[in-house]
């Protein structure tokens, strides 16, 4: 498909055609990629120091946030009876949803054989982490008594008792622990190559030798680049089902319970299809400052942002789906509980909510269809921002709109956030990007080793297209067909 | 062959990668086997020539998967029905009740495979190393940045130290060198 450009050998404006900007060279992707964590500290970047400063302030507010809430309890935020899940859980969807995106990336479109995905892989992986991060905290904030957490887990203990396996928390427990685990390894093996052209880089002592512990002593051997290509493809092969599994449990989290509105057959697709939406909204909105600020526009091109807007159309558009299958659900059920449910969406007390996710999901991404939108800067920045707000909205929606009206009309309740529950969720953000501001800072944010590989690729692909033009073999006497079908 | 041992092998570096899948065809046509390719990148033809067959990781994630799957399986079971029985909506409290069990049979079974894929393929590779002797080749640094070497290890059954030195600098390398222990 459109991954076939050539690296054209003269230097050419960013057209949003091409997926690698011309005139690179092996040389100038390492130096350009890898000279960012090694910039030495006294010359890191003022806009860096400058945004992780702010970042650091916000994770105080998290701090803050939670040491008052292992002082005074869960009864600082505004969650009651029958609202017992609130924002807690609505941020731990989000959150979760938006690391989605990553694994997708990393992971569904190295099966597919994208090789612009090179480009932004490790940057959404590392959003992923850092997600999965933040939405850890929340269910276990949740809990009560924080510190017993470990009670989820099988573990013997003295008083001979076990988790209840059949309970959708219990599969959540493993599903995100196992999830954390498996993208974590995911993402340092794909750092350990490039963790030795650090080592080879640096000309600091102390910065040669911490980055040449973490490169395990690569060294690029053929023999081991076989094996290491075969454990990436296996890592993707078991990451996507993976994915597709976890949100699918969150999902359950609610499916498999009797509230109105959440018992719902189209909940686990849906789910997946919101989460993946609202990542790659993330990864937009983090992506284009990112790039602009560290000149990365010859590895991200617009071409990229373009892709990226045109899966956050599609996915949109299943969520969307989702919207039609609910109401149908619920007018198809003959239940008046579900009926009744309809109503209060579209008249109750929470009924912004609704018309709000229904703007911000539905209609906010319908410009996308048109390129020019797709391959401009600020829409694409109003757009993923809008998206970003309407799954929150979504989550708020099926969450607390759901529990406010209960089968009892003696036990309807309003639920009103707190301050606090607010200050956490500002808080997680603090937490987010305090580790993504590191993260760009010590580590390469781009994967370079894939990002050459891409550029030999496509050269080949190019050496290959003029020799069909000219009618001859070209004389390597060698078959490069199958090379670029080898994972990535 | 003592002299042959003396050293690790002879290292040749090329310019671009199709110069290195060109030369690693050629010393395998030659007879060489005990070789070695190093590049910034995985390209797959040399991987074939100097490393072809098997890469042992796949069988390692299916043992580790199907244990993984059958201690998330055991582990469940064994509490829920033997240990601690727990009767919870009134459901069937046996072995017919498995379906309840599955998402963690899966998701122990993906995390014990993705274990299996990254030390195994760390196993296999013989890796973290503190040291190995190709470190000691000049501009061997470029390995992980632009350039593209070749290595026939002594150990090769054809190595001759200078004949085998002969045939690389027939192959048009930018450098040939020898690579000390």
């Amino acid at each position: 498909m459109a991954q076939a450009q050539s690296i054209r050998p003269q230097s050419q404006p960013d057209t949003g055609d091409t997926y690698l900007l011309p005139g690179e060279t092996y040389s100038s992707i390492t130096s350009v990629i890898g000279d960012v964590p090694l910039t030495p500290p006294m010359k890191t970047p003022k806009g860096w120091i400058f945004g992780f400063a702010v970042s650091v302030a916000l994770l105080m507010v998290f701090l803050v946030s939670v040491t008052w809430l292992l002082i005074r309890g869960v009864g600082i935020w505004g969650i009651n009876i029958p609202v017992g899940w609130g924002m807690d859980i609505i941020n731990f969807v989000w959150w979760i949803g938006i690391g989605h995106a990553g694994t997708l990336i990393s992971a569904i479109l190295l099966l597919l054989n994208q090789g612009w995905r090179n480009s932004i892989n490790r940057f959404a992986e590392a959003m992923t982490l850092f997600a999965v991060a933040c939405a850890g905290q929340y269910p276990i904030l949740h809990l009560g008594r924080p510190w017993l957490f470990y009670w989820l887990t099988p573990y013997p203990n003295t008083h001979g008792l076990w988790p209840n396996f059949r309970s959708a928390l219990d599969w959540d427990v493993f599903a995100i622990s196992t999830y954390a685990t498996v993208s974590l390894l995911f993402w340092i093996v794909g750092l350990i190559p490039d963790f030795a052209t650090l080592r080879d880089r640096a000309t600091n002592p102390l910065v040669k030798r911490i980055y040449g512990v973490a490169a395990l002593g690569w060294r690029g051997s053929a023999l081991h680049w076989h094996r290491y290509e075969m454990a990436s493809l296996l890592l993707a092969g078991l990451s996507t089902p993976l994915v597709v599994s976890v949100h699918s449990t969150i999902s359950y989290d609610f499916a498999i319970s009797q509230i109105p509105g959440w018992q719902v057959t189209v909940f686990p697709p849906y789910f997946v299809a919101g989460a993946v939406f609202a990542g790659f909204a993330m990864v937009l909105l983090l992506m284009i400052p990112v790039r602009t600020f560290y000149g990365f526009e010859s590895y991200i091109t617009v071409r990229h942002l373009d892709v990226m807007a045109k899966v956050m159309l599609a996915t949109g558009m299943i969520v969307v789906y989702g919207y039609f299958m609910e109401v149908f659900g619920s007018l198809y059920s003959s239940s008046k509980y579900e009926q009744y449910l309809l109503y209060n969406r579209l008249h109750g007390p929470s009924a912004w909510a609704y018309y709000g996710l229904l703007f911000c999901n539905a209609v906010a991404i319908q410009p996308l269809w048109f390129r020019r939108v797709r391959q401009n800067i600020p829409a694409l920045m109003i757009i993923s921002t809008i998206v970003s707000i309407g799954m929150w909205l979504e989550r708020y929606v099926i969450i607390v709109i759901s529990l406010e009206r209960e089968f009892l009309p003696s036990s309807w309740d309003r639920y009103i956030p707190t301050i606090w529950d607010w200050s956490l969720y500002l808080g997680t953000m603090g937490l987010f990007f305090t580790l993504t501001f590191l993260f760009i800072r010590v580590l390469p944010m781009i994967n370079i080793f894939e990002i050459r590989m891409y550029l030999h690729q496509e050269t080949e692909r190019a050496h290959r297209r003029e020799a069909a033009l000219h009618g001859h073999g070209h004389d390597h006497g060698h078959d490069h067909a199958h090379g670029t079908a080898s994972a990535d | 062959m003592q002299a042959s041992s003396d050293i690790y092998g002879v290292m040749a570096e090329f310019p671009s990668p199709s110069a290195l899948i060109e030369a690693s065809k050629k010393a395998r046509e030659a007879g060489y086997r005990k070789m070695d390719a190093y590049s910034p990148f995985p390209i797959e033809e040399v991987s074939e020539e100097v490393a072809p067959g098997d890469t042992g990781v796949p069988r390692i994630v299916l043992i580790c998967g199907l244990t993984g799957a059958a201690t998330g399986f055991i582990t469940q079971a064994m509490s829920q029905f033997v240990d601690y029985p727990l009767i919870i909506g009134g459901r069937p409290n046996n072995i017919t009740n498995w379906a309840a069990m599955i998402p963690m049979t899966f998701e122990f079974g993906i995390l014990f495979s993705a274990f299996g894929a990254v030390f195994g393929m760390l196993a296999l590779n013989g890796l973290p190393t503190l040291y190995h002797p190709t470190f000691n080749a000049p501009r061997f640094e470029r390995a992980s940045q632009d350039a593209f070497f070749l290595c026939i290890e002594s150990t090769d059954p054809l190595f001759d130290r200078a004949q085998t030195s002969q045939f690389l600098r027939s192959l048009n390398p930018l450098q040939v060198s020898e690579v000390t222990h």
